[in-house]
């Protein structure tokens, strides 16, 4: 620690160099962070997902309705705890085309299966009791300016009323929420009363989109699954069942080449950093040959001369890259209030943070062995004659 | 004449003496093909998506749906509706008469990428014999048309190439139908090249479906008031509750979130890793000429101005930039063009695939990029050099 000062010293020895490589090196982290965020958020749905959770989906594609009947027959097998059901309205708010999804659930058993949505009690009772009734998430509410108590006006763009029209309108009884950040991309979500959408829609009723089931043991998934599988095996409605992380790490790989298409990118980004840092380092080492050597006479171990030279490189990415992760996280409120709560929340996770350290700490190493090394057997007469 | 005398000469010297600062030169180089490289690309796949958008759906067709349906996977034409829609005078005809429309099945089907297992939803399109005449861009260009009756399908390119299983010959089992593939086709590069394509009735029956998604027809008089006159014509008919759009309309509302989050991601991407490899790069041209600080003092003591120095010490950078840069757009080309890539469309819900397209356009603007950051990297550090009085720059190095 005693060093700190000496390495500020020559760190900022030229003072425009250094200034110069630390924006670089800063911006190569701001936009790690950034990217990181944003593929994060792609996956968000797997993070929050709840082990003891399954979801059934009709077998061959997700679209397909399964029957409402099914949840007492998936209640009865053995290690099942609970079930819920859920079916995609295909909301149009305001002329937009899924400007956020709504669901048709069961009150009592859709908040039941997801208690990390957090509702006042009285506003559950109200959703429970009120046929036309409907909740939203806190950010929906704060995006349109909703109050508890309104009519909600929103369109359908599969489901018809019994007279044709696809104009639907629920009461906004609740309002409800989460801590976690990455369980809050999930409240993006008005949820409606199935009692009364089922009764008044024109076909389909008595069908649903897909099952949530909640299972006694985590460990058992696979094989509940596969019992309920084999419960509507043959029948016209068959099913499939995966546990919850799964389903949504299936549909981030849906996503698919964009995870790997960013981490290309951020390997060019700091490729190319190491390249224009390694040469600055390197040529500023070289230009302090002779104050080098003059530490050495002084008395300076070759080991702590050649940590001094390391030390330099990793302060010039711990500064750098700490920046760069702060500038990143920084950016987020900004991001998100630009996104308009379209796109899942974005968040610098402390996984990232220590990936950003990782990273730091290895390019520290490429660029600053090299000089650290010719330092080291660096000869002290040899260096102050002048022959470099 | 002997400023520009003195600038080749000195320009040659640098140029010349190139190689005796390799390294240097190299990082310079290699820093800016590292940004153009990375610019270009990401570009390349914006371009790439916006081309297949572009080339998607003539203005001459029409695509009806539902009205109050934006998408063909929300949308519900009943059978007799659609035959209505085939009937009114709007829809073009034939040369034998026939209505040139095609009302389709649209449904999503589980397939696994190349090497993978897990599931993607691939759009699978039941279309009418017409399809093929409305959509004269499409061909087949392996194998043959799938045979009217009968489980057979044909695949669109790019969907043959991000997903397993579909060569021409090999067995597709979706629902508790086998299907063969029979043929791959393309389109122009648009957005039908990431589909299945099966006979209508048949797929119908496999998928248990009474009745379609869209319906697309050429229209007869492809003015704007021709598509007024199909719309009066709906609006007239009580049974109809349709809603008539252009082509490359719909198409491209159908991708406005993915378009708007490429160009977002990769114009963020592109400019924030140009500025900061163009502060690692104007480093690296700060100390390179720092360390000819000798060289530059010695040229001004012989007699040669300031400024054909400063004018000299610029060319080099624009040349080094200018090299870099036209390795990047290179490495760029031959990695990335022609790269497909296949993701989730977040409106349709289903596998859109495209192709990167390094354009002659985008070349040229990584090329500029490139001149941009020599120019500032070179000229700042170039007038330092030379206005550092000759004795002292000639005492201190």
């Amino acid at each position: 620690m005693k060093y700190l000062p000496l390495l500020w010293a020559q760190l900022f020895r030229r003072k425009t160099r250094t200034v110069l490589t630390l924006l670089s090196v800063l911006i190569a982290f701001l936009l790690f962070g950034l990217l990181e965020a944003v593929q994060i958020a792609f996956e968000s749905g797997a993070d929050s997902a709840d082990a003891k959770r399954l979801l059934t989906t009709a077998r061959y594609s997700i679209i397909e309705p399964l029957p409402m009947a099914y949840a007492g027959r998936m209640e009865r097998v053995p290690g099942v705890v609970a079930v819920a059901y859920a079916d995609w309205f295909g909301a149009k708010y305001q002329n937009e085309s899924n400007a956020f999804a709504v669901f048709a659930v069961d009150p009592a058993r859709y908040l039941d299966m997801y208690p990390e949505f957090e509702i006042p009690s009285a506003q559950r009772e109200a959703f429970v009791k009120t046929r036309t009734g409907a909740v939203a998430g806190q950010r929906l509410v704060d995006r349109y300016g909703w109050k508890v108590g309104q009519k909600l006006p929103i369109a359908s763009e599969i489901h018809a009323k019994a007279d044709g029209s696809l104009d639907w309108e629920f009461d906004l009884v609740g309002i409800f929420d989460a801590e976690d950040p990455a369980v809050r991309a999930n409240t993006d979500v008005v949820l409606i009363n199935v009692a009364h959408f089922d009764e008044a829609r024109q076909v389909g009723r008595g069908k649903t989109g897909w099952y949530i089931i909640r299972i006694a043991d985590a460990e058992q998934a696979r094989a509940v699954a596969a019992d309920i599988d084999r419960l509507f095996q043959n029948s016209p409605d068959e099913t499939k069942t995966a546990p919850e992380k799964e389903f949504a790490l299936g549909f981030a790989k849906q996503i698919g080449d964009m995870g790997a298409l960013v981490t290309r990118i951020l390997l060019a980004v700091f490729f190319t950093i190491l390249i224009l840092t390694g040469n600055t380092m390197a040529q500023s080492i070289r230009e302090r040959i002779p104050e080098l050597a003059i530490l050495k006479t002084l008395g300076f171990s070759n080991t702590t001369v050649t940590a001094l030279v390391l030390g330099e490189a990793a302060l010039l990415f711990v500064i750098g890259g700490g920046l760069g992760m702060l500038g990143a996280v920084a950016m987020m409120p900004a991001l998100n209030g630009a996104t308009g709560g379209r796109f899942p929340p974005l968040f610098v996770e402390t996984q990232t943070f220590l990936w950003a350290a990782g990273v730091a700490l290895a390019l520290a190493l490429a660029v600053g062995l090299p000089p650290a090394w010719r330092v080291h057997r660096l000869r002290i007469v040899e260096a102050l004659a002048g022959h470099r | 004449m002997s400023w520009l005398n003195q600038i080749a000469q000195i320009t040659l010297i640098n140029l010349r003496n190139v190689p005796s600062r390799l390294g240097t030169s190299l990082v310079v180089v290699v820093g800016i093909a590292g940004v153009v490289g990375v610019l270009v690309s990401v570009l390349a796949m914006a371009e790439g998506f916006r081309h297949t958008l572009a080339s998607t759906g003539r203005p001459t067709r029409v695509i009806m749906l539902r009205a109050g349906s934006d998408a063909e996977m929300s949308s519900g034409v009943a059978r007799d509706q659609a035959t209505l829609l085939g009937s009114l005078p709007a829809v073009a005809r034939d040369a034998a008469g026939r209505p040139l429309v095609s009302a389709e099945l649209f449904v999503m089907v589980d397939l696994p990428r190349h090497g993978q297992t897990d599931p993607n939803n691939v759009p699978f399109r039941g279309v009418q014999p017409a399809a093929f005449a409305i959509r004269d861009e499409v061909r087949i260009v392996e194998g043959r048309h799938f045979q009217r009756g009968v489980r057979e399908v044909i695949v669109g390119r790019k969907a043959a190439g991000q997903f397993a299983g579909l060569g021409v010959g090999s067995h597709i089992a979706f629902r508790d139908s086998d299907w063969t593939v029979v043929g791959t086709f393309e389109s122009g590069g648009d957005v039908h090249e990431s589909e299945i394509w099966a006979d209508a009735e048949v797929a119908m029956s496999a998928f248990r479906r009474s009745g379609f998604q869209s319906v697309t027809a050429a229209l007869a008089d492809p003015s704007d008031a021709g598509l007024a006159a199909l719309r009066a014509s709906i609006a007239r008919d009580r049974r109809l509750s349709i809603n008539a759009l252009r082509e490359p309309e719909y198409y491209a509302k159908q991708a406005s979130i993915l378009s708007k989050l490429i160009g977002v991601l990769g114009y963020s991407v592109a400019t924030f890793m140009a500025i900061g490899a163009t502060f690692g790069a104007l480093n690296c041209m700060y100390s390179a000429i720092a360390s000819r600080q000798t060289e530059i003092a010695t040229l001004r003591a012989i007699g040669f101005g300031g400024a054909p120095v400063v004018v000299s010490v610029l060319i080099e950078a624009l040349a080094l930039a200018l090299v870099g840069g036209a390795l990047g757009g290179t490495l760029a080309y031959v990695y990335c063009d022609g790269a497909s890539l296949s993701t989730l469309n977040f409106n349709t819900f289903s596998q859109v695939a495209f192709d990167f397209r390094v354009t002659a356009g985008l070349l040229a603007r990584g090329l500029l990029w490139a001149l941009v950051i020599g120019a500032a990297g070179g000229l700042l550090p170039a007038i330092r050099a030379a206005r550092v009085p000759v004795t002292v720059a000639l005492r201190t190095a």
